[in-house]
C-alpha cells in the first residue's frame, strides 16, 4: 500500500500532480537512480567528450487522437522537441516507436505521419530511428507513440533551480489551458469545442532565440500536464522560495476559460502544449518580452509575476483580479468534472 | 468591474461596522464555495463576516447509505454503473468506485445520455445511473427516464438520489444551534426552480435570501444587499442575477422534473431524515427504479471515520476545525465526501484556503 491508498496504479498517477510526483520518489528513483536523473529535468545533461547534449524522452496517449491544432503525432514530436528545448539545447534528432493496436486503420497512421513528417520539418529534427510494434486488439487503445529526443545545448547557457533567486520575474509566452481544455471538450462533447484549439507547437525556434540573444535566462520549463500550477509549485519546491502571480496578467483565451467555468476545472491546473514558462531577471525581462512578442509563438506573451521570499513553506500565491489573494496548489492529479 | 467591486466592498463594510458584531452569511452552493475561494473572496471581506459553506454540492450531501448501494451495485458482475466524475472516488465502507478492482463495470459519463447510450451498446447487462444532484440536474435525468420509456430500453435503471434545496435550507434553520444570518442563494438551482422559490425561508424564518450569479462581482454585490439588509433588520428575497434568474424559473424544466418524480422524504448527510426533499420515481417510471430492481432500501448509516462532513456542511464547524483535516484527510487521501467533491467545503479550504486569512 502506498500513501494514497490504493495497491494499484490510478490514472492521477500520471497526471502530472502529487500522485506523479510520488509515484517517481517512492517507486522509480529508489532502483534508478542517478546523478543525472536525480536533477529530474525535463531533459537529461550528457557531456560527451566536449560537447554538451541534453537527451529525452516521452511517450504519448492522447484521447481522441486527432483534436483541433493538432493530433497525437505532432504532439508527439513537438513534445520532445519542447523538452529539448526548454532545457537550453537545440534539438537534433528524434527517435520515435509506435505500438500500434490490431485493426488501426491504415488511412488514420497515415494522417499521423504527415504531421509527425510536417512537425518534424518545422521544428528542424529529422527522425533518425524508430521501430513498430504491434499488439492484439484490445491490447492497446489504437496507437501509442514514444519519441526520444537528443539536442545540443546552447553556448553560455547555464539554467536551472539553482540560478532562480529573489525578485526575478516569470514570463509566459502566450495563453494557457488551450490544449487541455481542447481535449477535454472534444472528448466530453462541449458545444463550443469547434471555438477551441490545441497550442500544440515545438518552441525550439523561439527558446533558442531567446537564449542567443537575452541574457538573464534562470530557468525554463513547459507547463504540459498539471498546467501553470504544477511547474509554479515544483519551482517553488526546488527553489524554497515562494512566487506571486497575477490573474489579471496571464493570458486565457475567454473560450477556455468559460470552458474551464463550465467543466469547474481551474485553468491554471490545465495542460498547455505550446507553452514555456520561463524565470528571468528583472534586468533582462523587458528585452525578453520583447523578443517574444516579436515571434509567432509569442505574440500575447506576458509578465506575470515574481519570484519572492518565503516566508515558512514556500508557496504560490495569487492575487486574483478582484484584489484578493489565494493559494495555487500542486494539482492532484486528475481533474474531474463536477456534476452541476 | 473593479469599481462595482469596490463599492460593494463599501456597503459590505458600513454594514458591518453598523452591526457591530459577528454574522454569517452560508453560501448553500458548492460552486459559490469554489467561486469565492478561487477569486479570493473571503480576504476581502472584514474580520466580522463569516462565510459558510452548505449543503449544496451534491456529492457530500449524499448519505453514505446511498454510496455503499453504489458501491454494492459495483460489485455484480451483471450491473454496468454509470455515474458523474465527482461520485468515483467517494470512500464507502470497502474502497471507492476509484479503488475497486471490477472497475471495469464503472463508467464515468458527462449526462444522461451517455448512460442510456451506454444502456443501449451493452444490451446485456444492467445499467445504473447514479441519479444525484439538485434542481439542476434532476432535468436532464427526467428527460432520459421518459426517453428510456419510450424506446423501451429494458436494460436501463436509475438510482435516485436527487434533492431538494429548499427543504434542506430551512431544515438548517430549524435547527436549534444553527448560526445561519443569512442565505446567499445558488444561481444555477434559481435559474430552474426561480427565486420565488426561497420566499418559504424568508416569510416563515426571517432570513434574507439573495440569489448570485458565479461571476465575484455578483457574489460580492450578494453578500452586499444581504449585509444591508441585516443591518436594516430586514430579511428580504432579491436576485443579483436577473439577465439568468426570473421568479418563475424555467417552467418547462420544472414539468419535466414533475412528470417524473415526486417528493419523498429521504436522508442527507449530516442533516439526517428532511421530509419532502429527495425526489423519487413516480409509479408510472417505477420500472426504471433500481431500488426496487434490486430490493434495495436506504438505511441511514452511521459514519465510523470520524469524519466530520456532516457538521461542516450544516456550517457548525470549519473544515479546519475536522481533526482530520490536513493530517489524514487531504486530497490525496479524502476521508469524507467534502474532501472528495470538487466542490465541497474541505476541498476548496484544502486547495485553496490553507495558511491564510480565510
Ligand atoms: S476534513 Fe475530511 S474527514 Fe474532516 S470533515 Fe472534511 S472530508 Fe470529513
Amino acid at each position: 500500500m502506498t500513501t494514497t491508498g490504493t495497491d494499484r496504479i490510478l490514472l492521477a498517477h500520471g497526471g502530472g500532480g502529487q500522485l506523479t510526483e510520488e509515484l517517481l520518489r517512492d517507486h522509480i528513483l529508489p532502483r534508478l537512480n542517478n546523478d543525472v536523473l536525480a536533477e529530474l529535468g525535463d531533459s537529461a545533461n550528457l557531456t560527451v567528450g566536449s560537447k554538451s547534449l541534453c537527451f529525452t524522452t516521452d511517450s504519448y496517449v492522447v484521447k481522441p487522437l486527432f483534436f483541433n491544432g493538432g493530433d497525437i503525432g505532432k504532439l508527439a514530436v513537438c513534445g520532445t522537441v519542447n523538452d529539448l528545448a526548454v532545457a537550453g539545447a537545440k534539438p537534433v534528432a528524434l527517435a520515435m516507436s509506435m505500438i500500434i493496436e490490431e485493426g488501426f486503420e491504415f488511412a488514420q497512421l497515415e494522417k499521423i505521419l504527415a504531421s509527425i513528417g510536417e512537425g518534424a520539418r518545422q521544428n528542424d529534427v529529422a527522425i533518425v530511428t524508430g521501430d513498430t510494434k504491434t499488439v492484439e486488439a484490445g491490447s492497446a487503445d489504437k496507437i501509442f507513440i514514444n519519441t526520444a529526443g537528443i539536442g545540443v545545448r546552447l553556448g553560455g547557457v547555464d539554467l536551472g533551480f539553482d540560478k532562480i533567486a529573489v525578485g526575478d520575474k516569470i514570463l509566459i509566452n502566450g495563453t494557457i489551458g488551450d490544449h487541455g481544455m481542447t481535449i477535454i471538450s472534444q472528448r466530453e462533447d462541449i458545444k463550443f469545442q469547434s471555438q477551441l484549439s490545441s497550442d500544440c507547437a515545438g518552441l525550439a525556434s523561439l527558446t533558442c532565440r531567446l537564449l542567443q540573444e537575452s541574457g538573464g535566462i534562470r530557468f525554463m520549463r513547459d507547463p504540459t500536464r498539471g498546467g501553470l500550477a504544477a511547474t509554479l509549485n515544483e519551482i517553488a519546491k526546488a527553489t524554497g522560495l515562494s512566487i506571486e502571480i497575477r490573474e489579471a496578467d496571464i493570458p486565457i483565451n475567454p473560450v477556455v476559460q468559460a470552458a474551464a467555468d463550465m467543466l469547474g476545472f481551474d485553468v491554471l491546473n490545465i495542460a498547455n502544449e505550446g507553452k514555456f514558462v520561463a524565470i528571468v531577471s528583472s534586468e533582462a525581462v523587458d528585452s525578453c518580452l520583447e523578443i517574444c512578442r516579436d515571434h509567432p509563438l509569442g505574440k500575447e506573451a506576458n509578465v506575470i509575476g515574481q519570484v519572492t521570499e518565503s516566508t515558512d513553506t514556500p508557496s504560490v500565491e495569487l492575487a486574483t483580479k478582484i484584489g484578493g489573494r489565494r493559494i495555487v496548489q500542486m494539482p492532484y492529479g486528475r481533474e474531474l468534472p463536477r456534476i452541476c | 468591474m473593479l469599481e462595482r467591486i469596490h463599492n460593494a466592498q463599501g456597503l459590505i463594510d458600513s454594514a458591518c461596522r453598523k452591526l457591530g458584531r459577528q454574522i454569517n452569511i452560508m453560501e448553500v452552493c458548492g460552486t459559490h464555495t469554489v467561486a469565492i475561494f478561487r477569486n479570493g473572496i473571503r480576504s476581502i471581506l472584514p474580520k466580522t463576516l463569516k462565510l459558510l459553506s452548505g449543503p449544496g454540492c451534491p456529492v457530500c450531501v449524499t448519505d453514505q447509505s446511498y454510496i455503499d448501494i453504489v458501491l454494492q451495485l459495483a460489485d455484480r458482475e451483471d450491473c454496468l454503473i454509470a455515474t458523474y466524475g465527482d461520485m468515483i472516488r467517494v470512500p464507502g465502507e470497502k474502497g471507492s468506485l476509484e479503488t475497486r478492482s471490477a472497475k471495469a463495470n464503472v463508467k464515468v459519463v458527462l449526462s444522461t445520455e451517455d448512460a442510456l447510450q451506454l444502456a443501449k451498446d451493452n444490451p446485456g447487462k444492467t445499467v445504473v445511473f447514479v441519479a444525484v444532484g439538485f434542481e439542476t440536474t434532476t432535468p436532464a435525468t427526467a428527460v432520459v427516464v421518459k426517453e428510456a420509456a419510450e424506446q423501451a430500453v429494458e436494460n436501463f435503471y436509475i438510482l435516485a438520489g436527487h434533492k431538494l434545496v429548499v427543504p434542506a435550507m430551512c431544515a438548517l434553520v430549524s435547527e436549534k444551534n444553527h448560526n445561519i444570518d443569512a442565505f446567499l442563494c445558488p444561481g444555477h438551482v434559481s435559474a430552474i426552480i426561480g427565486y420565488g422559490a426561497f420566499a418559504e425561508v424568508v416569510d416563515a424564518f426571517s432570513r434574507p435570501c439573495v440569489v448570485a450569479g458565479f461571476e465575484p462581482v455578483q457574489i460580492v454585490e450578494g453578500l452586499a444587499e444581504i449585509c444591508r439588509q441585516l443591518a436594516d433588520g430586514k430579511a428580504q428575497l432579491k436576485s443579483v442575477y436577473k439577465a439568468v434568474v426570473t421568479e418563475t424559473g424555467n417552467v418547462s424544466a420544472q414539468k419535466a422534473i414533475a412528470e417524473c418524480f415526486e417528493p419523498a422524504d429521504g436522508y442527507w448527510r449530516g442533516l439526517g431524515k428532511i421530509p419532502k426533499s429527495t425526489l423519487r420515481l413516480k409509479d408510472k417510471y417505477s420500472r426504471f427504479d433500481a431500488f426496487k430492481r434490486f430490493g434495495l432500501i436506504e438505511t441511514p448509516s452511521e459514519d465510523t471515520t470520524g469524519c466530520r462532513c456532516g457538521e461542516v456542511l450544516c456550517g457548525l464547524i470549519d473544515p479546519q476545525q475536522c481533526g482530520l483535516f490536513e493530517t489524514k484527510c487531504t486530497a490525496r487521501t479524502p476521508i469524507g465526501p467534502c474532501m472528495v467533491s470538487s466542490e465541497g467545503a474541505c476541498a476548496a479550504w484544502y486547495k485553496y484556503g490553507r495558511d491564510k486569512k480565510t
